[in-house]
């Protein structure tokens, strides 16, 4: 009954030189699984990102692999690297590529200084953008057929954020969708993508962060149950700009979010903030890639779970990969899991490769574990019942990151969510989600 | 007026063939206004009977009786046996990530009192219960004892029992660890409640160190799971001078520190 440490691991990694050393020296680590490397091309947005020239001076990871053309990546068979975690059945609609007009329903709310219109396939814009990763995300590029385009002015200081509702109509027809984001220089947005009802949805956002600018990227998947969604969101971040992404997944059947960004220049910071809870036979996975091509960029990601119910089904991958001109490089990555009841599962997979020593600190950690009973009896010996306790620690547990987001009114709508899952949690109404720093 | 019963009381820890009998047979009266310091060397029982009266699931009640005030303790829930009046001061503070200090005690407060304090007195409580322990201000919004050093969760765990205000409060080893300062802050806060209320102490602890904070009235040897003597504040005297070594055969563990 006590805290059970078989069923938690834990790895901590440190900027210790010599644990850095045995990260990047350890069996393994480097090597990875998928298709032959082949370069990019048409990143025209992120020079940096694919012009070390060469392979890799420490063992030659694989590059990974990209193309706009879906069928270069091949069928999936749920035995690649890429797919290995992925309830391949309930995927396979999307994967089957059925061209379609459907469309979500947009509902916007556009502050003075942003601009919402769209381009045709084949725009220049679209080449430039970074390519697919997976064939998904291939397709939805693809069978999009041009994109919705967002575009902040430079130095926009906008009154309130970007809000875009998209939201599922419950038609069976695959939603395909490309949406570009394109942030001036020195501007500060918000944007919010709001995701509701039911829908099939592959949608890729791309967004293009200017020099200096500072954009944070709402992802909220508030989905109906059936609901199937594959994303993938490439972040560019221009020179010293500032980009952070929150990605909060509640609803939905299935949902799988692949988050990339790279640097188009030095100075950058990127901060991937995401939750996500767990229902009953729900499979939620979030795959990270943070590209470090370019100096002194910084990258920090907190990713928190909670599972609850038979067959619910976290999949957590954070990749980092600090090349060998990316010197100065200041990263670290954080994933938890909160277990709550028998017949879940979460599967965490941090990766770091290491390029060069010359970086200020990098390291991950991640930790999976059953609810503790010894938080339980602890809370339950000052008066405070069983239930109420375990809520206690779950809402606390994502309010660390939810109130990251910044927008009061979302935040608290999310957290309502969040405890209609757990119950109500009796006398806390008047407390809302933030917390004195 | 509240008493704590523990009669003729049995424990086992572990299940089935692994089962360790710890208590074995304990008699103990506690009532409202009495500091009872329970004494004895390490590994005979004296943690076991706090964590039993609290409830801890890890251990087995095979034979005896709890009650408070004629109330059956052993029958209540965790939680019960608190909003019944008990409280717990842990040796081992357990960690809550993602609960901040004043979330928990209004929490645990609400759930005592049955109704949420107050905002406004509640708060001013909070800040001058504080202040009494030398606590930093800063501290209610620290998660709850997380990355707390050893004295600062011992001042948390007598923040909530000054703030809870319990029948009966078990004080676990609240003296180790703690420096001398940390030692004094500490049982001032434990004076304080014995001199405002009548409340009843359980002070469990293996060095008489404490004792020279916390007067107490009976002092009680703990061997081996039962009391082996019973005594005045004069027993400690003599625990300091002799050690447990007459209590346990070749034990050469002091009492003293």
């Amino acid at each position: 009954m006590s805290a059970s440490p078989e069923n938690t691991s834990t790895t901590e990694l440190t900027t210790d030189t010599a644990a850095l050393a045995s990260e990047l020296f350890a069996p393994g680590v480097g090597a990875q699984a998928g298709p032959p490397t082949t370069p990019a091309e048409g990143t025209g947005v992120a020079p940096g990102a694919h012009s070390h020239g060469g392979p890799a001076p420490t063992g030659s990871p694989a590059e990974r692999f990209t193309s706009t053309d879906p069928d270069a990546f091949g069928v999936p068979t749920g035995r690649e690297e890429t797919w290995r975690f992925t309830p391949m059945k309930r995927m396979r609609t999307l994967l089957d590529g059925a061209p379609s007009d459907a469309h979500l329903t947009w509902t916007t709310d556009l502050p003075e200084g942003v601009e919402l219109t769209s381009v045709e396939a084949g725009d220049p814009l679209l080449k430039a953008l970074p390519e697919p990763a997976d064939r998904l995300a291939a397709l939805a590029r693809q069978r999009s057929g041009g994109a919705a385009v967002v575009r902040v002015k430079s130095e926009a200081q906008l009154d309130r954020p970007v809000t875009l509702g998209l939201a599922g109509t419950g038609s069976d027809d695959i939603v395909w969708g490309q949406l570009v984001i394109e942030v001036g220089a020195f501007a500060r947005a918000t944007i919010v993508l709001d995701h509701t009802g039911l829908a099939r949805y592959a949608g890729g956002v791309a967004i293009i962060v200017g020099d200096s600018a500072q954009v944070t990227l709402v992802s909220v998947q508030d989905w109906a149950p059936g609901t199937v969604h594959g994303g993938q969101y490439d972040a560019v971040v221009g020179r010293d700009a500032t980009f952070k992404q929150v990605v909060v997944t509640l609803g939905g059947d299935l949902v799988r979010l692949v988050s990339n960004v790279q640097y188009a220049g030095p100075g950058g910071t990127a901060e991937l903030f995401g939750v996500y809870f767990a229902d009953e036979t729900q499979h939620q996975e979030h795959r990270l890639w943070v590209d470090h091509a370019v100096p002194n960029c910084r990258s920090n990601v907190l990713y928190k779970g909670a599972l609850q119910g038979e067959e619910a089904r976290t999949v957590w991958i954070g990749d980092v990969r600090i090349r060998p001109a990316a010197t100065g490089t200041e990263t670290y990555e954080l994933n938890r899991n909160l277990v709550l009841t028998d017949g879940a599962r979460a599967d965490s997979v941090p990766n770091l490769e290491i390029e060069t020593g010359e970086i200020v600190g990098a390291g991950h950690a991640s930790a999976t574990g059953r609810f503790d009973d010894e938080q339980l009896f602890y809370l339950c010996s000052r008066g405070i019942d069983a239930e109420t306790a375990r809520r206690l620690v779950v809402r606390g547990f994502f309010a660390d990151v939810v109130q990251l987001i910044g927008i009061d009114g979302l935040q608290d709508r999310l957290m309502a969510a969040i405890e209609a899952r757990l119950g109500a949690l009796p006398g806390l109404e008047e407390q809302s989600v933030e917390q004195p720093a | 007026m509240s008493v704590l019963e523990i009669r003729d009381l049995h424990v086992t820890v572990g299940e089935g063939d692994d089962a360790k009998e710890i208590l074995r047979g304990v008699d103990l009266t506690v009532r409202s206004g009495e500091t009872h310091a329970i004494m004895g060397p390490n590994g005979s029982g004296k943690s076991t009977l706090a964590y039993s009266i609290a409830g801890h699931p890890k251990y087995t009640i095979t034979g005896g009786t709890v009650t408070l005030d004629g109330e059956d303790v052993l029958a209540m829930t965790v939680d019960e046996r608190a909003r019944a009046g008990l409280f717990l001061a842990m040796q081992y503070p357990v960690e809550v990530p993602g609960v901040s200090v004043s979330n928990f005690l209004r929490t645990a407060a609400t759930a005592i009192k049955g109704e949420a304090p107050k905002l406004r007195t509640w708060v001013k409580d909070v800040k001058t219960e504080m202040a009494g322990l030398e606590m930093d201000p800063a501290f209610a919004e620290r998660n709850v004892n997380e990355g707390f050093s050893g004295g600062e969760k011992k001042r948390h765990e007598i923040l909530q029992m000054r703030l809870l205000k319990p029948r009966i409060a078990i004080l676990d080893e609240t003296d180790s660890g703690l420096d001398v300062d940390a030692l004094r802050i500490v049982s001032e806060g434990v004076n304080k409640t014995r001199e405002e209320g009548d409340v009843g102490v359980l002070l469990i602890t293996h060095y008489t160190r404490i004792l020279r904070y916390i007067q107490p009235d009976f002092v009680h040897v703990f061997v081996n799971g039962r009391i082996a003597e019973e005594g005045g504040a004069e027993l400690a005297e003599k625990l300091e001078n002799d050690g447990y070594a007459a209590y346990v055969k070749g034990s050469t563990e002091v009492a003293s520190a």
